[in-house]
């Protein structure tokens, strides 16, 4: 009895200690009064306040812009990529999957400044300077190995038999393809669509390295702000985003466990 | 059916944006621009042991090593907690574990930030108690902090996972032999749930020993960690030969603890065989 009460207070004070910064930055980010300590009131004056400032706006531009290029382009690459792997044999489809895993793995901060080398350095090539484009190709790069390790496993899941019945009925490699592995493993597409649109989002180590030339994203936006101290219109920036990747992480996670729980059924 | 080839783009894309950026950080590092051009040089990887480096370096692993701990020692009582609840609510507070996760790391990092500081409301709630202020914010206690707040979760999750899959009925025999719930832990839960502690410990420390976020907003601007090295050397002193080198150290220090996770793991499972 007493261990029971003992473990729910101690489980009580982790969630506290898990949630009470959170829930104050969202509290306070309604306060009227400019210090954290007190409460001056109801208002709404900081989000006003936000969406006035044109750096900000271009900010969220740049941040939803790349979320969308990257995640279609990641989308994209890694999809057929993920359909080439599956087909691929062992030893090969073993080289290709650890480098899959290398940015999964690879510190933020080493795969930030490798890829801020690669573009400083082929400057002279490309003429492409630091900015919007760089780190457009930095998303791209850290987002594809989660569309290919989310649309994997519903390759694994498809009966090959189908495809090729299409093919025996006459359909091209392409057409059968399109009208029946493509709709079949829609889902981990889907999912790794959100997925690489939410990173895109969340990134901050990799894309402060790879921007430059004032070019920035909300991210590298609160950083430069928090860096300067404590600021209301942070608070109200930081609600914003978290709302907004919370709604997006249950549409994946609904997804997800959706996707599973179809999978059970089909292996009773 | 020929589709092997529907992975070629990905690998030309890989090769350019993930190979060869990592060839280039290897160059950088063990190569020095001269008069009379560009030689093979071991001058910066020794640099990173001088000892105004190494301190940074040693303090950088030894704050993640104590995060780790601290993780490790709060996470594990949690995970047992989370594991032992009925189905249904198991559910609920293990996504409640997991939300905070979701939250941008630097909203994490910030939030403490408003909390520990000046006018903050630990500061508020220690002038109301009448008690004198203390510098919370930027010192090392705000780093392991930010450091054990923002990675916490990494460490239940995977333990969670592994308790949640472990056969029960093995904790019923030991009981019906008599033994008592610390036994039971000690013989049972805690050597079964291993390779869950040393994912834990993988996924904590290599994103503390790495961060350059928490102590630069925890810590204050004068606080020094391997990541706000390699981040000055690149952005503000512009050395990339240099920060090339502590990157290049950096992934082997990272190296060198995975594959020492990887060893207990392997010794673990080969173990679980008899």
């Amino acid at each position: 009895m007493v261990g029971r009460i003992v473990k729910r207070v101690y489980l009580y004070l982790i969630f506290l200690f898990l949630y009470a910064p959170i829930v104050m930055l969202v509290v306070y980010s309604f306060n009227e009064s400019r210090s954290m300590g007190r409460w001056g009131g109801f208002t709404l004056r900081w989000y006003a306040e936000l969406f006035r400032d044109t750096e900000v706006l271009r900010a969220l531009y740049n941040t939803l812009a790349i979320a969308v290029l990257s995640a279609v382009i990641a989308t994209v690459i890694g999809t057929a990529a993920a359909i080439g792997i599956h087909e691929m044999k062992r030893i090969k489809k073993a080289i290709v999957m650890n480098l899959t895993y290398l940015p999964v793995i690879n510190p933020d901060i080493v795969t930030g400044v490798s890829l801020m080398l690669l573009f400083v350095f082929t400057k002279p090539f490309t003429g492409m300077g630091l900015g919007f484009f760089t780190m457009l190709f930095a998303h791209i790069t850290f987002n594809i190995p989660y569309v290919i390790l989310s649309v994997l496993p519903k390759l694994k899941q498809l009966d090959k038999h189908v495809y090729e019945a299409a093919l025996d009925l006459g359909a091209t490699p392409f057409y059968a393809l399109r009208k029946v592995v493509i709709p079949q493993i829609m889902p981990g597409i889907l999912t790794g669509f959100l997925l690489a649109f939410t990173l895109s989002i969340d990134d901050f180590v990799i894309s402060f390295f790879t921007t430059g030339s004032g070019v920035s994203n909300i991210a590298i936006y609160v950083y430069s702000m928090a860096r300067r101290g404590v600021n209301p219109k942070i608070n109200a920036l930081s609600t914003i985003m978290f709302v907004t990747v919370l709604i997006l992480l249950l549409i994946v996670n609904k997804r997800m466990s959706k996707d599973n729980s179809k999978v059970k059924e089909s292996v009773r | 059916m020929k589709k092997a080839w529907y992975a070629y783009p990905y690998l030309v894309w890989m090769a350019i944006f993930i190979v060869v950026p990592l060839f280039l950080l290897l160059f950088y590092t063990f190569t020095a621009t001269t008069e009379e051009g560009i030689r093979f040089t071991l001058q910066h990887i020794k640099r990173v042991w001088e000892p105004i480096y190494l301190m940074v370096l040693l303090r950088s692993i030894l704050l993640a090593l104590i995060c780790t701990v601290v993780c490790l020692l709060i996470g594990y009582p949690v995970a047992l907690i989370l594991a032992s609840k009925e189905y249904s609510q198991k559910r609920v507070l293990a996504l409640l574990f997991v939300i905070p996760m979701w939250i941008n790391f630097l909203v994490r990092t910030y939030a403490w930030m408003s909390l520990l500081g000046k006018n903050g409301l630990i500061d508020m709630v220690m002038n109301f108690l009448h008690l004198p202020p203390v510098q919370l914010l930027y010192t090392d206690h705000a780093v392991v902090l930010g450091m054990v707040y923002n990675f916490l979760p990494f460490m239940v999750l995977p333990i969670y996972s592994v308790l949640t899959k472990m056969d029960k009925s093995i904790i019923e025999a030991a009981e019906d032999l008599g033994a008592d719930y610390i036994t039971v832990l000690k013989r049972i839960i805690i050597p079964l749930s291993l390779p869950g502690v040393i994912s834990g410990i993988t996924m904590v420390f290599m994103p503390a020993v790495t961060t350059f976020i928490i102590s630069r907003l925890l810590g204050g601007g004068q606080y020094i960690l391997i990541g706000n090295l390699i981040e000055q050397q690149f952005i503000v002193v512009g050395d990339w030969n240099f920060g090339s080198a502590i990157s290049f150290v950096l992934t082997v220090i990272i190296l060198i603890s995975m594959g020492i996770m990887r060893k207990y793991d392997r010794e673990y499972e080969g173990g679980a065989i008899w």
